[in-house]
């Protein structure tokens, strides 16, 4: 690792404490993530909920406090920043959130909402911020005469294009997006969807891309992560993550995603996990992933696998991983 | 199928009135379930799938009612149903799971009692019979320690288990009909797998017929026997799913099969490629056309589009049907 990627994580922990009486409890959300993001490349976190891939997300975006570890933005530390240090990074790194419905203030209109962050982080004069207001609008495929309306009078799709120009308002170098499709009809889905695939190739953004869609992430991002439990299990570049999964969590997810057909029938038997994650609070020592695993022995439930590469930016979390071939999912 | 349909809508159509009259918001629908079989409702938000079951259930909001039409649950009127007919039927010979699990569950009480509330009601059964019943259906939808969940209250169980107790208290009568509305959308993707597995087993022990209602075809489509895609109110193709899955003959159809990124492990995605997308959004309640709907939207549209009210439903293979006046040609390779 020579030059500094644009975003690196290093040994991320975020705890929480769930209760103090009558034993304390503390929820693991993230347990040691590592990961970097090159400027212009799309990281994808694949996971189900309670996966930590949210709380990953949030702690990047500085919004929860991080228990332990690094957080570097062109290889400065973010994680003690506060006050205006802390606006000053705000202006390279912006989120999308989930819902479109709830992330934007009712009362306010679309311009007003979009030169909230070009007020706040770059102090400009109004006639500089109603033309970025106006050119903003244009990069998302609004009208100029959005900037009048308010959040009701927008679709769903509309609405998450909104999202997306007040992110973009600061010319950020990094955007989070958290579920920023799911909520969306898949018709809507893919406008915006290419709506962020334009908008990368037209300004060299770099997407932390969260989500619990297989196929949106295929289509999305260069490198993938997986996470269970807080843990990232497996991370791969796209062809070799899509190609040759190594992690049988992984396995579970893609058999899960699979078009429907006899293919995804006759993987199910074997490869589907059964049952639902264990709490985050006081996680099992082993692999966490033992209690579901279909390929499960003895030593996983005793020693928690280390992540461990088996090709070129290939890595796993499994004690098997050479022991067992994976599914011929093609 | 020998039997006759469990459920049989003929011409339904369904008008919310508002301050300057009634507006459609669906228009002249029909399909038939069967004993044992599933039919998928297909469509993005506002095309009317979910006012659709409602109107089944007869549980319109206000405001909302069938202006035209039928719905008959074996044979007998459910619209023209007095209201304790109706309370008879819902949850006895008909009931629905909701997408939320969350809200559709009450917080109050523990899951035994919501399932032994069905049974009570609707069978006549008593105070330790249903419980007993509600323990047994606990099993059927694969609760591990089905004994003690019984005593849980929905916020102690995760969201796979909320949808199992869902499941539960909707086959607890074991109805004819069952309406899923999105069953699985607020599940992870392995519990929805869980979920689909759980509910094709039961139809095959109780032969229920299922609606399912869904905006992701490829979903569905192991357990949909049939499909019918809506689009602003209106049902543009119909037919057995396989044969829409494999050759859609709408472009509406087609366009939301190709639109979604579908996993295709093995393959080299090609990475950064825009998607195939359908420009602009459907048409809002009260705004739409006589003409057909999608042709503002539609990369085939003539000039009968534009003059010609929308044509119905016609038949143009022996499982298909669709209503365009330019549909994607029918290949004929075999």
């Amino acid at each position: 690792m020579s030059a500094p990627a644009l975003l690196e994580v290093d040994g991320l922990f975020v705890h929480f404490e769930a209760s103090r009486r009558p034993k304390p409890a503390v929820v693991h959300a993230v347990d040691g993530v590592s990961f970097r993001i090159p400027r212009g490349t799309t990281f994808g976190i694949v996971g189900e909920s309670g996966s930590g891939k949210s709380t990953t997300a949030q702690a990047v975006m500085r919004l929860v406090p991080t228990t332990a570890g690094a957080i570097r933005l062109d290889g400065r530390n973010i994680i003690d920043l506060n006050g205006v240090a802390l606006h000053e990074v705000r202006k390279s790194l912006q989120m999308i959130f989930q819902d479109p419905f709830s992330s934007l203030d009712p009362r306010r209109r679309a311009g007003n909402l979009i030169a909230e962050p070009i007020r706040l982080l770059e102090h400009r004069s109004k006639d500089e911020t109603a033309a970025r207001v106006d050119e903003l609008l244009a990069a998302v495929g609004l009208q100029p005469s959005a900037a009048s309306l308010f959040p009701h009078q927008f679709s769903g799709g509309q609405r998450q294009r909104l999202c997306i120009a007040r992110a973009l308002a600061t010319a950020p170098a990094l955007i989070v997006c958290d579920e920023a499709v799911s909520a969306l009809d898949v018709a809507i889905q893919a406008q915006i969807l290419n709506l962020l695939l334009r908008l990368q190739a037209e300004r060299g953004l770099a997407y932390l891309f969260i989500s619990h869609d297989l196929g949106v992430v295929q289509h999305m991002c260069d490198e993938i992560a997986v996470m269970y439990l807080g843990q990232i299990i497996e991370q791969a570049p796209n062809s070799a993550f899509f190609s040759r999964p190594h992690h049988p969590y992984t396995w579970s997810l893609m058999t899960a995603a699979l078009p429907a057909g006899p293919l995804r029938q006759s993987l199910k038997k074997s490869y589907l996990a059964t049952g639902e994650p264990p709490s985050p609070i006081n996680p099992p020592n082993g692999c966490r992933f033992a209690s579901r695993c279909p390929f499960v022995v003895t030593r996983c439930r005793e020693e928690a696998p280390e992540l461990v590469a088996i090709g070129t930016g290939h890595w796993v979390a499994c004690h098997r991983h050479d022991e067992i071939d994976p599914p011929v999912f093609a | 199928m020998s039997s006759d349909p469990v459920l049989v809508l003929d011409d339904l159509s369904i008008a919310l009135a508002t301050i300057s009259g009634e507006v459609p918001v669906v228009e002249h629908l029909s399909f038939s379930v069967a004993q044992g079989s599933t039919i998928a409702l297909v469509g993005e938000s506002g095309c009317g799938k979910s006012m659709t079951a409602l109107a089944i259930m007869n549980l319109l909001p206000q405001g909302f009612r069938c202006s035209g039409g039928r719905i008959l649950l074996e044979s007998e009127d459910v619209v023209a149903a007095t209201p304790s007919r109706r309370r008879a039927l819902r949850g006895n010979r008909m009931s629905m799971i909701f997408q939320e699990p969350m809200t559709a569950l009450n917080p109050v009480f523990t899951v035994g009692e919501q399932i032994a509330e069905a049974l009570r009601a609707h069978q006549n059964l008593g105070r330790r019979a249903a419980a007993a019943r509600a323990l047994d259906m606990l099993r059927a939808v694969q609760i591990p320690a089905a004994e003690n969940r019984i005593k849980a209250y929905p916020h102690q169980l995760s969201g796979g288990m909320r949808q199992r107790v869902m499941i539960a208290i909707a086959l607890a009568c074991r109805p004819k009909l069952l309406i899923a509305d999105e069953p699985t959308t607020a599940l992870d993707v392995t519990v929805q797998a869980q979920v689909f597995d759980l509910l094709a087993r039961l139809q095959e022990e109780m032969s229920t017929a299922i609606i399912l209602i869904t905006h992701d075809l490829g979903a569905v489509a192991d357990i949909a026997d049939d499909v019918a895609v809506l689009y602003a109110g209106r049902c543009i193709e119909q037919g057995a799913t396989r044969v829409v899955m494999e050759q859609p003959l709408h472009p509406y159809t087609a366009g939301l099969m190709v639109c979604v990124p579908h996993l295709q492990p093995g393959v080299m995605a090609a990475r950064h490629r825009l998607l195939a997308e359908i420009p602009g959004m459907v048409p809002p309640l009260g705004q739409r056309p006589t003409i057909c709907a999608f042709s503002d939207r539609c990369t085939r549209v003539g000039n009968d589009c534009l003059s010609e009210p929308q044509p119905p439903l016609f038949t143009l293979a022996p499982t298909q049907a669709v209503a365009c006046l330019h549909p994607l040609q029918r290949e004929t390779t075999a």
